[in-house]
Parts: C-alpha cells; structure tokens; sequence
C-alpha cells in the first residue's frame, strides 16, 4: 500500500508539473490592445458603488442608450473584493474585464498596463488632444513612461484639512480663522485641542500599514511643502530631502506627542467626534452634512503659504479602456460621452467630486456659486500631485509605509535614515520595467 | 522487483504459475479494482485543487511571472532562484519567519493543553454539557471578521481589558505593542480554533477503555496522576492529529494579522508569511516571489511536521 502511494503520488505531482509547465507555455502568444481599429456595438461598463457614483452612473447609461439603440450599455457596479483594483486585476487575467471602469485607481495602472489588460487611448486619433484639451497640463501626470495614456483623467478630490468647529471654539479657538496655515502653528493648534480637552486626538489618519495609507499623511503635505513635487521624478525618489524630512518630522512631533492615534479608529474619528481635524476630499461634504459643524483650510507647510500656491494629493480616480472589449470604438465614444462638459457638470452635482477638466470654476459658474463649501475644493483641483506612474507602483508606495511606520509612527531609528533607505530601494523599484 | 521476477522467469522457460494473470491484474489496479473508480473523483479532486496549484506554484517560482490578460504578448523568462534569493534576503520576509515562529510556540503548546484539559472536563460535566460542547464550538464557525470586530473594541487603548487591568495595561496598548502583538493574535488563534480541537479530543477520550480508570483507581492513583498516566497517553494519536494540524494552520496565518494588527502592525511585528505573499503576489504584483515564498513556507511546514510526528507521534507512527 505503501509503495502504490507513493506511486500515486509521483504520479499527481508529475501531472501537475506538466500541466503546469504546459499551461506556462504559452509566453509567446500574440494578442494585447490597441483600439483603433475596435468595433461597435453593445459595451459593459463597471463603475463605483457608492450611492452618489451609482446615481450619476444610471444616468449617463439611460442618456446614452436612448441615443443609441444599436449600441446599448449594459452597467453594474463593480464586484465585491477585498479591493477595487484586486478585483479588475482578476478580470483582466481572467479576461472577462468589461470595456470601461470609472473607478481605476491611477496607482493601479502601470501594473494592468504590464498584464495587457488596458488600451492605449493614444490609439485613437482623437486620443491624445481630447484628453490634453479636457484636463490640460494636468493630464501629464496620467502619461506611461513612453507618453501614451493608458487611462483618462476623470475625476479627483483634492484633499484638505477639515476642522470641526465646534471643537475649536471649545478650545477656545477662531473657528472661522483657525491657526493652520504653518507647521509650527498646526502643533500648536493640536496641542490646545488636546490639552484643553476638546478634542481626544486632533487628528486621526489611519496608522495601518497597507500601502496607500501615505496618500492621507505624508503625500499631501510633501506636495504643498515642495510646491507640487511628486515622490518619485524621473526615475529617482524626492522624498529624502529637506522637505520629506521637515513633514516627517511634523508628523512624527504629532504621535509623539499624543496628538495623532496610533492605533487604528474602527469607523471616521472625525464624524465620531473623535479627533478634530481630518484629511480628507470633497466627498466628504455630503457625508458630514449637517452631523459636523466643519470648516476647510489648505493643507499647511512649513512657512505658509498663500492658499493659491498650494499643491496637495489629488486622490483621483480615472477611467480605464479595457483591452477585453470587442466593441472598442463604441467604447471610445461612450467614454467621451461620459466626460463631456454636461456629465462633468452632473458628475459634479451628483457627487461632489471634481471633474478632471481646465479651469473648473469657470466652467461650473453657477454651481460654484450654489455651492460655496466646494469653491475651495474647485479651485485645489488645478493644483494637484497624483502618484507616479511608474512601474512598482505599489510595492514603492508599500517600501514607503513601511519606512514611515517605524520611523514616524511608531518612532524607530533615526529619520533621515530611514527616509533615506526607502529612498533607495525605491529607486530601485523605479527603475525596473 | 515483479519484472525481475518474470525476467528469471522467462529465462528459465517455465511456464507461469496458475492464477498469474489475475495476480497482474491485481497488482496493477489492486485487490479491488472497483476501488479505484470509487476514488476517481477524490484523486481528481487532489490533482486538479492541490497537486496542479502546487506544481503550477513550483513553476512560477522559477519564472519572472506575472498574471496578464488572455492572449497578451508577455514574457516570463526562467530567472533560475532569483526569486529564492529575493526572498531568503527579504528582511520582512525572515520577520515574518521569526514571527509565525513565535506564533506557534504560543500557540501549539496552548492549544494541545488547553483543548485536551477541557475536553477532559467536559467528558466528566453530566449537567449542561450540550450547552457547554456548543459555546466553546461557537467561535471556530463564527466568521473571523466578526470576531476581530470584538477583539478590537476589547483590546484597543480604551478596551475593557485595559479598563480591567489598569496601570497593568502595556503601553503601547497590545494591538500595537510589537512585544505583545503576535502573543495577542496568538492567543485569539487558540480562543477561536479551540472548540475544534476539543471535539477531536472528545471523540478520543470515547475510545479509552473505562477498566485502565477503574485500574488506576483500584491503586489508588488521584484525579491528576489518572489524567497524566491513563488519559494523556491514551489519546496521543489524537494529541498527534491536534500538533500538526494547528501548526499547519497556524503557519497560514493570515486574517489576523491582516485584520487584527492592521496589515501586520506595529511595524511589520505581527506580519506573517502568507501576508507577505498576499502583499507580493497580488497587491504588488510579483507572483513568482510570492510563490518562491509560499514554497519555503510549505517546505518549512514540512520539517516541522516532520520533527513533530517523530518526536510527539513516538510509537503511533
């Protein structure tokens, strides 16, 4: 019995090496996206499943449709995973991605682009100058290393800090001019939150080490501090300078101090009342609504600065051509449909969220105008770092967080040390294809 | 050795003996033959859930692979044991090595005592042992993300377990204590799994013949020399069973530290193995890391299962 196990054994495990290296085997098949020449017809969408997006969402499919009989949409939100760019990494492996995602997160990009799962809008004629006409300079950031944009600028929402003024004027501070314009004067705000007990932490972002978490902490205040720099330029990473070192230090000043949690909050310390201040977009205005007396101020540097020169994170969600699409044309058009000057314009109302497009205050007067609480935010939306599209993005982003929660955090180790080797293997990271 | 035997056979021109080609027959579909079509479907089972995956894994530990859409033009050159390099000189990787490691030595040891002791006493309980067998089997087919929920709210600075303990509370508190993180997932692993293995002890005890107790009591032996001396060596096969199994599954931690400490918090202290492959093979997109890590995990299970089979089996195996 003993041996025939055995026997069996081998036999299973031969099998499954050969299937395996026959499955393996097909390296040099020929295929991936290019949508010029793609055809028309009916098209699947996915798109965000918040209430708001799903709103906005159902609205531009009934538009199109009913322009488009032969060329129908058929949408859904896209399926539940532990995350949105898991689950489109699946599909496209799987090779069931539908034509267009509005909810493709730009630090996800280079990864699809490697698995040949998106098509290069640059294929299109009329790709390259719609995208740059729409979001302008801006639209830079979204370029491949080689120029083409594998994904269109949509959607951003510049984060800020959000203050809870109830808690400040019980800290005995100006609500409605509150000191947060510089470092020195943020530590200062913090300390009389906390000590006069207004507040159990002024602010709360979460101390986990997955690695997007740095977007909410680091990222925007290195971004206002050098003026728009983005983590990595031209292959190496920025952050181990002078500027990296004094955010650094302003946040690990807060832990220290007691001033930031380091534990995680297991829902919004800012709606909980928890902690006073929050980093946080525009879409945060309909959740807090009326639940928090809140104001907004840009995000602080070290020496102030005018609010008109001060870049932050743009925590933008783009949309991606998926190269699983049979219908590609049709695709192209619904996808400028879906980002023309009236749907920007709904997806602004809808949503609150800020429509990647040139001079958006100008463009949305009367919106702006109804809408006052978001004018800040329209008008942060042209001054904004995204992450850098660059291959690793993710294990680049991750090398970061790891760094930032030993040295920061959790107050490990020097700081310049530690800036400085993530630096380094990022640069390594970058530097693969 | 059957074709040498045929060869010295048909070498000395005897004719084969009676009933030699049922005896072929039987030797290469066995005894029951119809046992092999009953087992068809477990053995495909095996091959295509866990010897293909596992050999599929092996393949791309060797390769620069990456998942890529139907069809895409991509290329996955061998890279030889550069992703074994990659790993053995990850220092995440070896800490999450060191921390499973600590993990098991919590957990393990905790687990056989506190399992078998309990099953001892709930063997003996007359009254309410329905209700009790039930509450200690409840946590193990709870969802564990419901129970991290309670974990976290008990566990957290201004948890009740701080509020109970006081100024004995570790500060940092335990989730973010590097010292106490993977002690604490350690002995949530043992509250959750414990009714498991307490009913693999229960069924044990079923099988220890009454006449060893009556014997040890008729020489007078106590309740806790009856325990050591009759009860623990009557189940070790089970005790075995308990060993591997809770190594096995402790080694592929990963919802608690994936939920419990945050991603392996504070600072990678509670970061495991298969976390790490999580991260590498689908968040950052390096499978063929992930799976030349998952490799020296399974290899790693192995040796330990191995040392605890010889070593805690003793004559069962």
């Amino acid at each position: 019995m003993q041996r025939r196990t055995r026997v069996t054994a081998a036999v299973l495990t031969a099998a499954g090496l050969l299937t395996a290296a026959a499955c393996g085997g097909d390296d040099e098949t020929s295929g991936g996206g290019g949508g010029e020449d793609g055809g028309r017809g009916d098209i699947t969408i996915w798109y965000s499943n918040n209430e708001a997006e799903v709103a906005w969402g159902e609205q531009m499919v009934e538009a199109w449709n009913a322009e488009h009989p032969d060329e129908q949409i058929e949408a859904q939100e896209i399926p539940a995973g532990a995350s949105s760019e898991e689950v489109i990494g699946a599909a496209i492996t799987a090779g069931n991605a539908p034509c267009l995602i509005f909810n493709t997160a730009p630090v996800a990009v280079p990864d699809f682009e490697r698995q040949g799962g998106l098509v290069s809008l640059s294929s299109f004629d009329d790709g390259d100058s719609y995208i740059e006409e729409r979001s302008g300079d801006i639209a830079e950031q979204y370029q491949s290393a080689d120029g083409e944009y594998f994904q269109l600028p949509w959607k951003s929402n510049p984060v800020m800090i959000f203050y809870n003024k109830d808690m400040f004027a019980a800290a005995g501070l100006d609500p409605e001019n509150p000191p947060l314009a510089t470092h020195d004067e943020f530590l200062e705000t913090a300390r009389t939150l906390v000590s006069s007990g207004a507040a159990p932490m002024a602010i709360w972002p979460s101390p986990t080490s997955e690695f997007f978490q740095n977007w909410f902490d680091f990222y925007p205040l290195y971004a206002a501090e050098t003026g728009g720099t983005p983590l990595v330029e031209d292959g190496s990473a920025t952050f181990a300078d002078d500027a990296g070192l004094e955010v650094a230090e302003f946040w690990k000043t807060l832990y220290d101090e007691g001033l930031a949690g380091r534990e995680a909050y297991q829902a919004d310390a800012f709606a909980d009342a928890q902690a006073a201040m929050a980093i946080v977009g525009p879409w945060a205005i309909s959740v807090y609504g009326e639940n928090v007396n809140w104001g907004a101020v840009p995000i602080p540097t070290s020496e102030g600065k005018p609010a008109e020169e001060i870049y932050t994170f743009s925590d933008a969600k783009n949309i991606g051509l998926y190269t699983a699409c049979e219908n590609q044309a049709t695709a192209w058009d619904v996808l400028k449909f879906a980002t023309s000057e009236e749907q920007d314009g709904l997806l602004l109302e809808t949503t609150g969220q800020m429509p990647m497009r040139q001079d958006l205050p100008g463009t949305y007067p009367d919106y702006f105008a109804a809408n006052p609480a978001y004018e800040a935010f329209g008008d942060q939306a042209a001054r904004t770092v995204e992450v850098p599209n660059i291959p690793n993005s993710v294990a680049v982003w991750q090398t970061l967080r790891d760094a930032w929660s030993q040295s920061v955090i959790f107050g490990e180790g020097d700081l310049q040390e530690a800036l400085q080797g993530a630096a380094d293997e990022i640069d390594g990271l970058a530097g693969q294809s | 050795m059957t074709v040498l035997d045929f060869d010295a056979r048909a070498a000395d021109g005897a004719p084969p003996p009676p009933g030699r080609r049922r005896a072929r027959r039987g030797g290469l579909l066995g005894k029951n033959p119809a046992g092999l079509l009953f087992s068809a479907p477990y053995l495909v089972f095996v091959a295509v859930v866990f010897a293909f995956p596992l050999g599929f894994a092996v393949w791309i530990s060797f390769h620069d692979y990456f998942f890529a859409a139907p069809g895409a033009d991509v290329a996955r050159p061998f890279v030889g044991l550069d992703n074994y390099t990659s790993v053995l000189s990850d220092p995440a990787v070896r800490r999450s090595f060191v921390n499973i490691g600590i993990f098991l030595i919590i957990n393990v040891p905790l687990t056989v005592g506190l399992s078998l002791v309990l099953a001892t006493l709930l063997n003996q309980v007359v009254r309410g042992r329905t209700f009790l067998r039930v509450a200690f089997y409840v946590p193990y087919v709870t969802a564990s993300v419901a129970i991290v929920g309670v974990w976290l709210f008990l566990f957290n600075g201004n948890g009740l377990v701080n509020e109970i303990l006081g100024p004995l509370a570790p500060d940092p508190p335990w989730l973010i204590n590097s010292a106490w993180a993977m002690p604490s997932i350690a002995f949530f692993v043992t509250w959750k799994q414990l009714g498991f293995y307490i009913l693999l002890y229960l069924a044990a005890l079923q099988n220890v013949p009454r006449e060893l107790y009556e014997a040890a009591a008729t020489d007078g032996a106590g309740r806790l020399r009856t325990f050591w001396s009759v009860t623990v060596p009557a189940v070790r096969p089970a005790t075995v069973l308990v060993v591997l199994l809770s190594t096995i599954i402790g080694a592929n931690l990963f919802t608690e530290p994936y939920l419990l400490t945050g991603g392996g918090g504070p600072n990678g202290a509670s970061a495991s193995p298969v976390l790490i492959m999580y991260q590498r093979g689908i968040e950052q997109g390096t499978p063929g890391v992930a799976a030349a890590l998952g490799v020296v995990l399974v290899v790693l299970v192995l040796l330990v299962a191995w040392l605890q089979r010889r070593f805690v089996g003793g004559d069962e195996s």
